[in-house]
C-alpha cells in the first residue's frame, strides 16, 4: 500500500511516497513558494521517481502552511505532529525536535510515545529562520549550501547582536565594510541563528535525544552552533528536510490501519 | 439572472440578555453624548477605575480603552495608531493608548464616537502607561486629571497599609471631583451604587461560571462582547438586570442542552490576554472550525468586583490581574481551568501589553504544569491589526487542538 505526504513550506514543497509506512520509495524537494504550482511538481516527482501511479496512492496527507490550498489532500495536519511523527519513526528515543524552516522555527517536546506533547514556535518576526539564512547568504554572495562550509573555516568569530532580520543585515554591511573576515561573519551568523533558537528550547525544556529536523539541519554551522548553546548533542537525519512530508505519509499510513480506510 | 434572495435575520429578542447588553453598552455613550449636550461635564474613565465613585456622584464618564476596543474590532485600529505614529508616538506603545491619543486629537472616529473629556480618571492598577497617555491627554487638552495609585501587589492579600493608601486617595479624588463638578457625594447613593455594582458582579461571575457544565451553556467569545456592560455600566441597575437575565439564559441552556456555542464543543480552552479585536473573526473562526470552545478567560472575571464597604471597594480595586503578583495570578488561573474543565491553554502574547506579556511564559508554563494541559501562543495586539499573522495563528491552533485529541487518546481528524 502506498500512501503520500506533502509538505507545502514557504520556500520548497516536498513530497514522499511511502510503502507499507516503512519504505520511503521516493521523495522529491521542489524550490517554489506557497501559492505556486511547487507542490504538484514535487508530488509529480515522486511518483514518476517511483513508479507509482496516482490512483495507487491510497491516502494523502498534506501539511505545512499551504495545506489549505491543496485539493489533492485526504486530510490535512499541522507540520507540528508530521514533525514529530517523522522524527520518532528515524529516531525513537528523541524527546525534543528543534525544526527549523523557512520561515519559523519549532521546537517540538516528545513523550515516550514519540506524541507531540507540547510545542514553542519563534515569534511574528522570520529571525531565527532558514529566511535569516537566505538573507545573510544573499548580502555575502555566497549559495546557502556554502555556509557550512565557510563557518567551519571561522577564526574569530563575529558577534552578531541584533536577532532582527532587516537590523542584523544593516550589522553584516557594516562588519564587511570595517574588514571583517567572511568565515568570522558566516560563523557569526550561525552563532546568531542558534543563540535566538536555543532560547525557544529553553522554554520548552531540553530533555535528551535532541533531533534537529527541518532544511537547516543540513547546515553543519548552525547544527554546531546550537550543541554548542545547548550543550548537548544533536542528532539529524539525511531526510531532515523531508521530515514533515515523511511523517505526514506515516500518519497516513497510521490513519487507513486504524480507521480500516 | 436571478436575484439574489438574502435571507433576513430574525429581529432580536428585546427581552433578551444579548440584545438587553448591546443597549445598555451604546446608551453608555448616547448618554455621555446627551450629557455632553446639555452642557454638564463629562470625564475619560480608565477600566479599573472604581466606577462607583462617578455613578454615585451622578457624573457621565465613557471609558477610552473601550472606545478604543471598539473602534479597533471594527476596523479603525490601524488608521487611529498610524496617526498617533505620525505625531511621533512609539509603535511600541499601547495600541489603546495610540488609539486614544488618536481620537483626541482628530475628535472623530466613525466607528465610535464619544464626547471630549472635561477631566480624566486614572487609575494604574492595570497599567502604568496609562498614567503617561492621561498626563498627555489631560496637558493636551488643559483638564484637571485625577490620579489614583494602586501598587502592584506582590502579597497574596491586600494589607490593611496599602488599603489606607488606597482609601485615602478614592477620598482625596472625590473631594477633588466634587470641587471640579459641583457635585455632592452622598453617602446614601453610595451604598446604591456599591449594592448594585455587586449585584452585577455576582451575576456576572456567575454566568461566566457556567463554563463548568458540561458541554458549555455559551460560546466564551460571548463573554468579550458581554463584558463590555462591566466595564462601563456595572454600577448601573440596567446592567444588574441584564447580568441576571444573562445568567438565567445560561442556566436554561444548560437544562435544555442548548447553547450559543454552535456545533460540537470536542474541545475547551482557556484564552489569556486581552481579546485580538482587529482579528476577533479570524481568531474565533481558528477555534471553532476545530470544535474548539474557549469557555472561560480571565479577562472577563477582571470586571466582576463584589465587596461590603467603602475598605472593600479598596480591597477589590487592589486586586485586580494586573495589580497582582505571579503566585495568585497563577493560582486564581488553575482554578478557572480545573473549574471548567479545561484541555488546553492558548495564549496572545500581546504587544501592546508588556506587563500582561512580560509574565506570561513563566506562569503559562506553571500553569501547563499544574494543569496537565498543552500550552501554546500566539502572537498578536488588542487593537494595532499589525501584529498579527493569520497563518501563524492557524497552525498554532491546530497543533494545540492536535495534542488536545491525542491527549484524549484519539487520532486527529485534522481541520478539512
Amino acid at each position: 500500500m502506498f500512501t503520500l505526504g506533502v509538505d507545502i513550506g514557504s520556500t520548497t514543497a516536498k513530497a514522499v511516497i511511502l510503502k507499507d509506512g516503512k519504505d520511503i520509495v521516493s521523495s522529491s524537494i521542489v524550490v517554489a513558494t506557497v501559492g505556486t504550482d511547487g507542490v504538484s511538481r514535487a508530488m509529480e516527482n515522486a511518483l514518476r521517481e517511483s513508479g507509482v501511479r496516482r490512483e495507487e496512492i491510497r491516502f494523502t496527507v498534506a501539511t505545512g502552511y499551504g495545506r489549505k490550498t491543496f485539493a489533492g489532500a485526504d486530510l490535512q495536519l499541522s507540520e507540528l505532529t508530521c514533525h514529530a511523527v517523522g522524527v520518532h519513526r528515524e529516531f525513537g528515543d528523541v524527546r525534543t525536535v528543534i525544526d527549523i524552516g523557512g520561515q519559523d522555527a519549532k521546537v517540538l517536546s516528545l513523550n515516550e510515545e514519540g506524541r507531540m506533547a507540547n510545542f514553542v514556535m519563534n515569534d511574528k518576526c522570520a529571525a531565527g529562520t532558514g529566511r535569516f539564512l537566505d538573507v545573510m547568504a544573499n548580502i555575502l554572495h555566497l549559495d546557502i549550501s556554502q555556509l557550512e562550509v565557510e563557518a567551519a573555516r571561522a577564526v574569530h568569530p563575529a558577534n552578531i547582536s541584533s536577532t532582527c532580520t532587516v537590523f542584523a543585515e544593516s550589522e553584516v554591511i557594516s562588519q564587511l565594510a570595517s574588514g571583517v573576515r567572511i568565515p568570522d561573519l558566516v560563523a557569526g551568523i550561525c552563532q546568531s541563528v542558534a543563540a535566538r533558537v536555543a532560547s525557544l528550547v529553553k522554554r520548552v525544556g531540553v530533555r535528551e535525544q535532541v533531533c534537529m529536523s527541518g532544511g537547516v539541519a543540513r547546515n553543519a554551522g548552525v547544527r554546531n552552533a546550537m550543541e554548542k548553546e545547548l550543550g548537548v548533542r544533536i542528532v539529524y537525519s539525511e531526510h531532515a528536510q523531508l521530515m514533515g512530508a515523511l511523517g505526514a505519509a506515516l500518519y497516513a499510513y497510521d490513519k487507513v490501519q486504524n480507521d480500516n480506510l | 439572472m436571478g436575484e439574489e434572495v438574502k435571507k433576513k435575520r430574525p429581529a432580536p429578542d428585546p427581552n433578551s440578555a444579548k440584545y438587553k447588553l448591546g443597549q445598555i453598552a451604546a446608551k453608555a455613550y448616547s448618554d455621555c453624548m446627551e450629557a455632553k449636550a446639555r452642557g454638564e461635564m463629562v470625564g475619560w474613565c480608565a477600566s479599573n477605575f472604581p466606577v462607583e465613585i462617578p455613578e454615585t456622584l451622578g457624573l457621565s464618564v465613557c471609558y477610552p480603552e473601550n472606545q478604543a476596543a471598539a473602534i479597533a474590532a471594527r476596523g479603525g485600529g490601524e488608521r487611529m495608531c498610524s496617526e498617533s505614529e505620525g505625531d511621533g508616538y512609539s509603535n511600541d506603545l499601547c495600541a489603546y493608548a495610540r488609539v486614544s491619543l488618536a481620537y483626541m486629537k482628530l475628535k472623530d472616529a466613525p466607528e465610535q464616537n464619544m464626547p471630549m473629556p472635561d477631566f480624566v480618571l486614572c487609575c494604574n492598577n492595570i497599567c502604568n502607561c496609562m498614567i503617561k497617555w492621561y498626563e498627555n491627554i489631560a496637558r493636551e487638552l488643559d483638564i484637571p486629571m485625577i490620579m489614583i495609585d494602586i501598587p502592584f501587589n506582590p502579597d497574596y492579600e491586600v494589607s490593611d497599609a496599602e488599603t489606607e493608601y488606597i482609601r485615602a486617595q478614592f477620598w482625596g479624588a472625590i473631594h477633588q471631583l466634587e470641587k471640579i463638578t459641583g457635585k455632592k457625594w452622598s453617602d446614601e447613593r453610595y451604598k446604591e451604587v456599591m449594592e448594585i455594582s455587586g449585584r452585577s458582579s455576582r451575576a456576572w461571575l456567575a454566568a461566566t461560571s457556567c463554563a463548568k457544565y458540561l458541554p458549555s451553556p455559551f460560546n466564551g467569545f460571548d463573554l468579550l462582547n458581554h463584558m463590555a456592560v462591566m466595564v462601563t455600566a456595572r454600577g448601573k441597575k440596567e446592567a444588574a438586570e441584564a447580568m441576571e437575565t444573562l445568567l438565567k439564559e445560561y442556566e436554561d441552556n444548560h437544562e435544555k442542552g442548548d447553547s450559543t456555542y454552535h456545533g460540537e464543543e470536542k474541545y475547551r480552552i482557556m484564552f489569556e490576554g486581552i481579546a485580538c479585536w482587529p482579528w476577533l473573526r479570524v481568531t474565533s473562526t481558528g477555534l471553532k472550525s476545530r470544535g474548539i470552545n474557549m469557555v472561560t478567560t480571565i479577562y472577563a472575571d477582571a470586571f466582576g468586583f463584589i465587596y461590603d464597604d467603602f475598605d472593600g471597594m479598596c480591597r477589590a480595586y487592589a486586586r485586580v490581574p494586573n495589580a497582582m503578583n505571579l503566585e495568585l495570578s497563577r493560582d486564581k488561573r488553575i482554578k478557572l481551568c480545573k473549574d471548567n474543565h479545561v484541555e488546553g491553554l492558548l495564549v496572545h502574547t500581546n504587544r501592546s501589553c508588556k506587563l500582561w506579556s512580560g509574565f506570561m511564559a513563566e506562569m503559562s508554563r506553571q500553569i501547563g504544569r499544574a494543569c496537565d494541559i498543552p500550552v501554546v501562543s500566539f502572537d498578536g495586539d488588542q487593537a494595532d491589526p499589525r501584529n498579527f499573522s493569520e497563518a501563524q495563528y492557524d497552525t498554532r491552533v491546530q497543533g494545540l487542538m492536535e495534542i488536545m485529541e491525542a491527549n484524549k487518546g484519539g487520532r486527529s481528524d485534522g481541520n478539512r
